[in-house]
Order: C-alpha cells, then structure tokens, then sequence
C-alpha cells in the first residue's frame, strides 16, 4: 500500500513536471515583435569585450529613457553554448547574446530559441548591406537569418621571429607558404630553434577543435568550400585528403605533439607557430618578437588569395525577448559603423562588414599590425549551416583524431567513412 | 469442551484486541512517522524519482530541450533509442571504458583504503597529518589537481623524465591501453581520503578483545589483520565498494579534463561523458537519457551483485 503510495507521488510529481513543461508560454511572436521596453543582453567575460558592451548600453541608455538595456557577461558555463542552451530550455535568455557561436545555431533554432531576424522589415537588407556577399553564410536553410554575424578572427599563422632567427631562418618572409616549405621550415624549427614543436594545436576530441587545425587549411586549400555544401560532405575531395595529409606528416614526424599543452605553448615559446585571429596581437604583444602570414596552401597561393576560418561569433536574438522591437533597434545601433569602430579599437576583433580598411583608415593606420588581418577578414569562410551541426563536428574530429593525429587506418578511407555519416546527419530534418 | 472453547474464543479475542490495538498504534506512529520523514520523501522524489521518471520518459521519445511554449515535434519512439545505443560503437566502447575503471578502481580503493586506515588506526608517528595527508586530495578542485597530473603525466612530464627510456610511448595520457588505467589509478587516489574515513570509523567498532585473543593464539599482524580486521570491517567494504561503483560509473571530469574529452580515440571516454555531448552539446537529450537509464540498470545490476556476495549477514 505504502508502496504504491510512493509510486503514485511519483507518478504525478513526474505528470505534472512533464505537464509543465510545455505548458509555460512565452509572449506571442506578433506582439513582441512590435513591442519595445526594457531589454536585457549578454555578452562574452573579456575584458576587452566588457568594456565594449557596456559603452553601448551605456550610450544608447543615456538616449532612450522608455527602453533601458541591461547588460551582463554570460554567466559562467562550461560553455557559452551549454549556458544559452539552458536558458532557452527555462525561458529566460536574455533579449541578445552578443557571443553566439554559428555552429550552435541549427541547434538554437530546431529548440525554438531564436528570431528569425527576416521577419523584421529591414532584417534581411541590414545584414546584407552590412556584411556583403558573406552574409549568406549565415542563412539557415529556410532562407531566414537567424543571427547577425557580427564579429571575425581570421585564421592565420602567428610565428616567433626570434625563434625562427635563432633557427636560421628568414623571420621577415619566412618560408611557410606551401604545404611543402611549412614542413621543411617546421623541421628546421624543433631541429634547430631550440622549441619542442613547430606548431602546437589541440589534439584533444572536442567537436571544435578541428576549426583551428584542419579547417582554415581545408579553406584554404579548396578556395573556400565549406565542410559540408548542399548536405554534401566536402572534405573528402582531393583538397581535404591534402589539408589532412599535410597534418598527418606534422603528427609523424612529431613536429606537432598528440597531446594538449597545459598552458599557452606559443606564450612559452614551446611552440614556434600558432593558428589564431587578430586577438592574439594584444595577448602577445609583450610576449613575443611575432610576425603573422595566411595559412599554408598545397602549392603555396598568393596571400591575396587564400581564404581561411571565419572563427566569427554572432549576435543572436532569443524568443524569451518580449520587447523585440527594441532589441532589433539596439542591436541596429551596436553594429552601426561607429560602433563597429569601437568594437575594433576596444578589441582589436574585425567588425563583419566588407571594406574594413576603407572604412577605418585612421585605426589601420594607427595600428599597421591589425591590416592584414582586416584584409584577410574579407575572405573567410564559416561552418556549414546545416541540422545537427554540433553531431557533424564532433563526427569529423572523431574520423580525424584517429586517422590524421594517431595515424591509424588509411586516411582517405577514413575521410570517405565519415563524409557518409556527415552526409545522413546534414541531410535528417 | 466448553472451557476449551471459551478459552480459545477468549485467546481470539484477546488477540483480536491486541492486534487491533496493535495496528491503531502503529497507524499513528505511521502518521507522526510519516510526517517525520516527509522531508526527506519530498527530497527523493524532487531530486531523485522525478529526473529518473523524466529521464525514462525522455528515453522513449525523440526528446531536445525546447524553449518554454515553442512548437516542437519530441514523437514517441518506442525502444529505438535503446537499439541505437546497443548498436552505438562509440557507447559500447564507453562501457567497456567504465568497466575496465571498475575493475581496477574498485579493488584498488577497497585494498588501499583499508590498509591505510588499519595504519593510520595504529599509534604511528605524525599520525594526524597522515590522515589529513590522505583527505586533502578528496576535498581539492578536480580542476586543480587534474592540472597537476597533466603536469606529472604529458609526454615531457616529470614521470617521464623519471622513467627515461622506459617511458611508454605513445605516452601515458595519449595511449589507448593506459589512458584508462591511469584514470582508474588517478581517481583511486584522489578519492582515497573519503574512503580511508570510512574505514577508519568502521575500525572503532572492531573490539579490541578479538586481537588480544587472536594474538594469545598465536596470530601475527598479518594474521591478525586477515582473520579479525577484514571480516570485523565487512559491513564498511560492502559500503566502500558500493559507493566506489556508483561514483565510478559516473565518471566525467577526468575523462573530460585529463584526457581531453575521452581521447585517444574515445579509449578514456565514459558513459557519462558519451551523455553529455549527446545531450548537452549536441541536442539528442533522448538518446542521452535512453544511455543513462542503462547506466543506471547496470549499476543496480551490479549492487545487487555486491549486496549478495559482500551484504550478506
């Protein structure tokens, strides 16, 4: 009796759970559309983004009384994705999120989390005109813009100069376009540079590690493709067995380690090079003597031509949002081209928005290092837009990690086994 | 006859009275129990019954977290997120994983555990810094001391250094045989200090008289120790080895900090790692939720082994 007592409590405290679960509704989509007030954002913990972010609130607060913005960093999580995850699933994400990550959205949106921003009448036109041609990057696949890209690093090669001087090679044009000059000039670095590795990117399993290893190089050798392009894997083709090839050669020849650095191996000048976007010229700055060129290509393409990773994040706006009105005009004004103009001064990170240089000649000219930067920004390349985006990374690293870093099984058997499976979860509703 | 009858009928009675008595008294020892211990139901059924009877619901389904009111399509599915996992290599290697971290792990626990809380009970020299020795590890941030093992056991590590040529290569955290083992070793260690207290509480309760008596018999230490200390503690293995099985099979942080997400090649990955980026990160919470209710019938399966073999009277 007592038994089935405990059973029955259960049973309905589980029932009036599962009830409540979908039993919350939020405001209706038409009349938040419209609805303007209060709003709340979040955006990244660093320091430099911080100070961004509440410039902004501060500058639009001081001029719209009736809509006051509140802003705050994302609450610590083991990531910004799992945090954001947890507050679509309990109703209060903030209005925007100003650290969206483009893998992330597929899931975002499959969970009922975001606004499309299509459905503001300037939604569509605001994103083009501002980002060009890469805005279509960022469509989903129903056509609608779900984030607003925001913000790029560009992939490229950070290197030591000191290291490469102390190695005998030439720090000011170092020999590192083409597959084959990276590699001999690596050898020449843990030889004779006084390093332990050339080049020292994760090893570890986590679906993004590939975004700062194999990808830019894929970019780069395919002229641009994306991992996947119309539900179709694209890195078995000739440039992703090369992209892939040229990494296994690093890990046998133990120019690149198989495990993790505990630590920055590029800060302590255990690794000679480093894949990484222009935030990097802050943090090592007073570091390292450091020089930067694109990443490698098969046969060495000008720098002009080459493409690279986006590593771009995304402001998303988020279904909780019950003054949307507001929050599109808010989110208007933080990418407006004087505060990009902050953004890249406070941060150094390139706004997503097409003739940088052109746009800010006195910062590029204040600043020479971040121009090649601002340059290359114009030609990158984001993850694929597609369903199961997360299930699609983690699969590849899982193929690579075994094949390209431990060197077990044949390489292009391993990228042709994986494109299959990529193939089902890009192409499942 | 008659006073045979009268007498049983008095016996029905009487027992009838007594029973009835019996059972009114117990019914309101129940109710004042029942409000006694209440909390605590609430607490189970909040924290415990309520997540499992979600978790089995979420199993059945094709189940994402959604946001609050969004439309959304979680159809019923029956058993298929159960085929899925059984046919899932990378679940079916989690498993073996864990199971091969028991099989180590526990043992080991148990075994070093014990003898150390048999010399930690003995008059020893500095004997309260031993203790405190042994459970501040437990009581440290995984983060903290995980960090230190990657600095002790990475390729160019202080162990390596040591070993010389004897390293392994591929080394300790990148090499598919010892990634696990020096998990297992790695949280043995780490959770030593818990398990040592519970020894060593379980050691008060060993009477003294027993070693007198066994040692006018002739019994040495080691004697000693086997015939009186070890069956003298049963009760606490039993618990040390249940709660080290439980706490085992969900091992998450140092397959995800020490080994970078269950490399190389998933060879450290857990079942509870494998849930995670099934649920967390990649959405599939169903699927998620269907591997953990495995987990949690194995586990069961598995108390209820130990229950027989080490629980018994």
């Amino acid at each position: 009796m007592r038994r089935t007592a405990l059973a029955a409590v259960t049973m309905i405290a589980v029932g009036a759970g599962l009830s409540g679960c979908g039993g919350e509704s939020g405001p209706s989509a038409e009349e938040a559309a419209t609805a303007t007030g209060g709003i709340n954002i979040w955006y990244a913990n660093n320091p430099e983004e911080v100070a961004w972010g509440k410039a902004m609130v501060e500058a639009w607060n001081a001029d719209h009384p009736d809509e006051q913005v509140s802003g705050q960093e994302i609450p610590a999580g083991e990531s910004s994705e799992e945090v954001i995850t947890a507050a679509i699933t309990a109703g209060n994400a903030p209005c925007l999120i100003y650290n969206t990550a483009p893998a992330a959205v597929p899931l975002f949106e499959k969970q009922g989390g975001l606004v499309s921003l299509s459905d503001f009448e300037d939604g569509a036109s605001y994103i083009e005109t501002r980002t060009g041609e890469r805005a279509a990057q960022y469509q989903s696949p129903d056509g609608g813009y779900y984030q607003m890209p925001w913000k790029t690093n560009p992939s490229m090669i950070f290197y030591n100069k000191d290291v490469f001087t102390a190695a005998g090679l030439d720090a000011e044009n170092p020999p590192l376009a083409s597959y084959d000059e990276f590699l001999a000039t690596s050898q020449t670095l843990v030889d004779s540079g006084g390093v332990q590795a050339a080049i020292w990117p994760a090893a570890s399993s986590e679906f993004f590690q590939s975004w700062f290893d194999f990808y830019p190089l894929f970019i780069a050798a395919s002229g641009g493709q994306q991992l996947v392009e119309e539900g179709e894997s694209q890195f078995n083709n000739a440039a992703g067995q090369e992209a892939a090839g040229f990494w296994a050669q690093l890990y046998e020849r133990g120019l690149t380690p198989k495990e993790n650095y505990t630590g920055d191996s590029f800060a302590d000048q255990t690794a000679a090079m480093s894949i990484v976007g222009p935030w990097a010229i802050a943090v090592y700055a007073d570091k390292v003597n450091w020089g930067v060129v694109p990443v490698p290509t098969p046969d060495g393409a000008a720098p002009g031509e080459v493409s690279t990773f986006s590593d771009e994040k995304s402001i998303g706006m988020f279904s909780a949002c019950q003054n949307r009105a507001t929050a599109w005009e808010f989110l208007k004004f933080t990418t407006a081209e004087d505060a990009d103009g902050q953004l890249l001064e406070l941060t150094g990170q390139m706004p997503m928005r097409d003739d940088l240089p052109t746009t800010y000649p006195d910062y590029f000219a204040a600043n020479p290092a971040y121009e090649i930067f601002a340059d290359q920004a114009a030609r990158t390349v984001e993850v694929p837009n597609v369903p199961n985006s997360i299930e699609v990374w983690q699969s590849f690293r899982d193929a690579y990690s075994k094949a390209v870093i431990f060197g077990e099984g044949d390489l292009p058997t391993a990228l042709d086994d994986a494109a299959e499976t990529v193939n089902g979860l890009a192409t499942e509703d | 006859m008659a006073v045979t009858e009268l007498t049983a009928d008095q016996t029905t009675r009487s027992r009838s009275a007594r029973s009835s008595s019996s059972s009114s008294h117990k019914a309101g020892r129940q109710r004042i129990g029942a409000l006694f211990i209440a909390p605590y139901v609430i607490f189970l059924v909040a924290i415990f019954a309520y997540p499992v009877g979600l978790a089995v619901y979420m199993s059945f389904h094709e189940y994402f977290f959604a946001a609050p009111g969004a439309i959304v399509e979680r159809p019923f599915i029956g058993l298929d997120n159960y085929v899925k996992a059984f046919a899932d290599a990378a679940v079916l290697q989690s498993f073996g994983n864990v199971a091969v971290f028991l099989i180590i792990n526990v043992p080991l626990t148990v075994i070093l555990a014990l003898v150390l809380a048999t010399a930690l009970n003995a008059a020893i020299p500095f004997r309260t810094f031993f203790r405190v020795s042994y459970y501040v590890p437990y009581i440290t941030a995984s983060v903290a001391v995980v960090g230190v093992w990657l600095f002790l056991f990475s390729n160019s590590g202080m162990v390596n250094s040591l070993l010389g040529p004897l390293a392994p290569d591929p080394s300790w955290l990148v090499n598919e045989t010892l990634a696990m083992p020096l998990i297992a070793i790695y949280v043995s260690w780490k959770q030593l200090g818990f398990f040592v207290l519970l020894y060593l509480a379980a050691l008060q309760n060993v009477p003294k008289e027993l070693y007198e008596a066994a040692s006018m018999d002739g019994a040495g230490r080691l004697r000693q120790f086997m015939s009186v200390t070890v069956p003298g503690v049963r009760p606490a293995t039993f618990l040390v080895t249940l709660l080290a099985t439980i706490t085992g099979a969900n091992l998450f942080t140092e397959p995800y900090l020490l080994t970078g997400g269950g490399g190389p090649n998933g060879a450290s990955a857990s079942p509870v790692l494998v849930m995670y980026q099934e649920g967390i990160q990649q959405g599939n919470a169903g699927y998620a939720a269907a591997i953990g209710i495995i987990l949690i019938v194995a586990v069961l399966l598995m108390a209820g082994v130990q229950r027989l073999v080490l629980g018994r009277k």
